[in-house]
């Protein structure tokens, strides 16, 4: 194949081409509008049309002939639009309705309308909620998100259309495990706050609740992994508008705080019986809908995010492990530091899935590939020093429930990262696909809801509730 | 002649691997080869073309590179990889059993048109 390479990009055309060129520049403008096709695929499919029109000329036909058979034989952009979004699912993050739909303004309205019937619906969960438990703080942290997750998965349930077996059977669960976390005879401590089963429960059960959850967000097609990826997606992305939530509306708060306390208004009162109760789940509700609704706005935040702190994690780790050699051995260890290493592993956990989640599948290996492989191996080894303290303690001192569970998510997320960072070794030294490293996050999340419901399910029975 | 568009699409893996297996090519050069080699009976829809080369990559069977044509425009070339002609050899298997299955059926109905009417 002969490759000439000429500097311009576009060589001079001959003034009769003007048309021609004008044409393709519409033809290109119009394919572009479709998100699932690329830039890069327009350049692609350009090359193609060009082959063609070239061909046609050659063989007599004047250049607008050309061009209009071309482009028919380049078939139905929707069609063809339809098949890249299925290949590239990553894209179709971006509008999960493939062919370019225009949602009616009534449309968008109405789902406003349900997404506010279920954050007041939630709210006044938590106020019956409330009222119900009265002074027992310890019973609200205990259903509080039994009383506003359903809801989340309501808006899910009616916007995918999940099917009601789906639903009855999730609700059925959801119902178990309130009723596990509420009738188990958990020994309290001595100032009604929860012994050592009973607080591995309560934080537990929001886990396990949530990745059921993901079953409703992926429309009940939970095995799929793309579909896998895109909850992963949802999740990051709601985090950030949750913070950003958080941060003006605190800011609110506090403003009118100020300026009632200048006048003598009290407003606490208000503030804890009426505005949070309602105002907690209707964020969560309202940054749900709006992840849904402006999935491209801030698609790039979680993997911008990562990539800023790729670097400064590793340095982090990196100075941690030094810390950790030098200042050793340890033998002041207590799961304290089991429960921070975790910490850190979920932490590279979600630096690797978010940019994971966002990277093109096709692009070749690269730096940040490089880098991330550091960032998980540096993450192995600070856990690797902690561990081994951590496992001649418990020889030592024997097991608690605490210890156990803490453990045990490390060696969950152990196994996770390692065998990630063994794939993108592959990836990056051209051995393996970079859909295999990607297969392997969204095959490997059944693990962390099997773990999480163990946790909750069987350490009550297990460690005699204490 | 028309050809069913199941048809189409089930041969069209095992063809662009095959092409790609005969060296490096790009998207419209792999066309006018299925062009060639069907006589012009082989109708594809050219644009799905792209959605299935880049499935082929994805699935590491083949592996893309830019380069520039001899205009000095933009242009994606494809070769295929090992694993793409391992996939090729079993599909080439495949195909094997499923053509050699219809001879034995076609041979059976010797007759052609006129049992095709009496069925009719």
């Amino acid at each position: 194949m002969s490759e000439q390479n000429t500097n311009a990009v576009t060589p001079a055309e001959p003034a009769a081409h003007v048309v021609l060129e004008e044409q393709i520049d519409q033809w290109r403008g119009y394919v572009q509008r479709r998100r699932a096709i690329t830039p890069a695929d327009v350049d692609e499919m350009e090359d193609h049309l060009r082959g063609q029109v070239a061909d046609l000329t050659a063989s007599g036909l004047e250049d607008d002939e050309a061009f209009l058979v071309a482009v028919k034989r380049m078939g139905n952009l929707d069609e063809v639009s339809r098949e890249f979004a299925r290949e590239h699912s990553g894209r179709l993050w971006k509008q999960l309705v493939l062919v370019p739909e225009e949602p009616g303004e009534t449309g968008r309205w109405r789902e406003l309308g349900v997404v506010l019937a279920l954050a007041i619906g939630a709210g006044i969960a938590v106020k019956i909620l409330l009222a119900a438990t009265g002074d027992d703080e310890l019973v609200l942290v205990r259903n509080g998100v039994f009383a506003v997750l359903p809801f989340l998965a309501g808006y899910f349930v009616w916007k995918r259309r999940v099917p009601w077996g789906v639903s009855a059977v999730l609700l059925a669960v959801t119902a178990a495990l309130a009723l596990v976390v509420n009738l188990y005879p958990f020994v309290e401590g001595p100032f009604g706050d929860p012994g050592m089963t009973g607080f591995l429960a309560i934080s537990h059960t929001p886990v396990v609740l949530w990745l059921l959850l993901g079953v409703v967000y992926a429309g009940g097609a939970w095995r799929s992994g793309p579909r896998r990826m895109d909850f992963v997606r949802f999740t990051g992305e709601l985090i950030i508008y949750l913070a950003l939530i958080a941060l003006g509306g605190g800011l609110l708060i506090g403003l009118t705080f100020g300026t009632l306390g200048l006048v003598g208004v009290d407003f606490e009162p208000f503030l804890g019986d009426w505005l949070l109760p309602f105002a907690l789940p209707g964020a969560l509700l309202v940054g749900a809908w709006l992840v849904e609704a402006k999935k491209n706005v801030v698609e790039n935040i979680a993997p911008v995010l990562t990539r800023v702190f790729t670097p400064l994690t590793i340095v982090m780790l990196a100075a941690l492990f030094v810390a950790l050699l030098v200042n050793g051995p340890l033998t002041a260890v207590d799961r304290e530091l089991l429960i921070l290493m975790d910490a850190i592993l979920v932490l590279v956990l979600f630096l690797l899935l978010y940019s994971i989640s966002a990277r093109d599948p096709l692009a070749p290996a690269g730096v940040f590939d490089w880098l991330q492989l550091v960032l998980v191996g540096a993450a192995l080894a600070v856990d690797a020093v902690a561990l081994t303290a951590m496992l001649t303690r418990i020889a030592e001192f024997g097991f608690t429930a605490n210890k156990v569970a803490a453990l045990g998510l490390n060696l969950v997320l152990l196994v996770h990262l390692a065998w990630a960072a063994w794939l993108n070794l592959g990836f990056v030294r051209g051995r393996r696909t970079f859909g295999a490293i990607e297969r392997w996050q969204t095959q490997y999340l059944p693990v962390y809801g099997l773990w999480v419901a163990t946790v909750v399910i069987a350490f009550g029975p297990i460690f005699a509730f204490a | 002649m028309h050809i069913d568009k199941d048809l189409v699409a089930a041969s069209a893996t095992p063809l662009v691997l095959g092409i790609l297996a005969d060296g490096e090519s790009y998207g419209y050069a792999i066309l006018k080869r299925v062009n060639d080699l069907s006589g012009g009976r082989m109708e594809w829809t050219d644009g799905m073309l792209y959605p299935l080369l880049h499935r082929l990559e994805r699935l590491g069977y083949v592996q893309a590179s830019w380069g520039t044509s001899d205009v000095g425009r933009r242009r994606k070339h494809y070769a295929i990889t090992p694993t793409g002609r391992e996939a090729l050899a079993e599909r080439r298997q495949q195909w094997a059993v499923v053509s050699d299955a219809l001879k034995q059926v076609w041979q059976d109905v010797q007759p052609g048109p006129a049992v095709a009417e009496g069925w009719a």
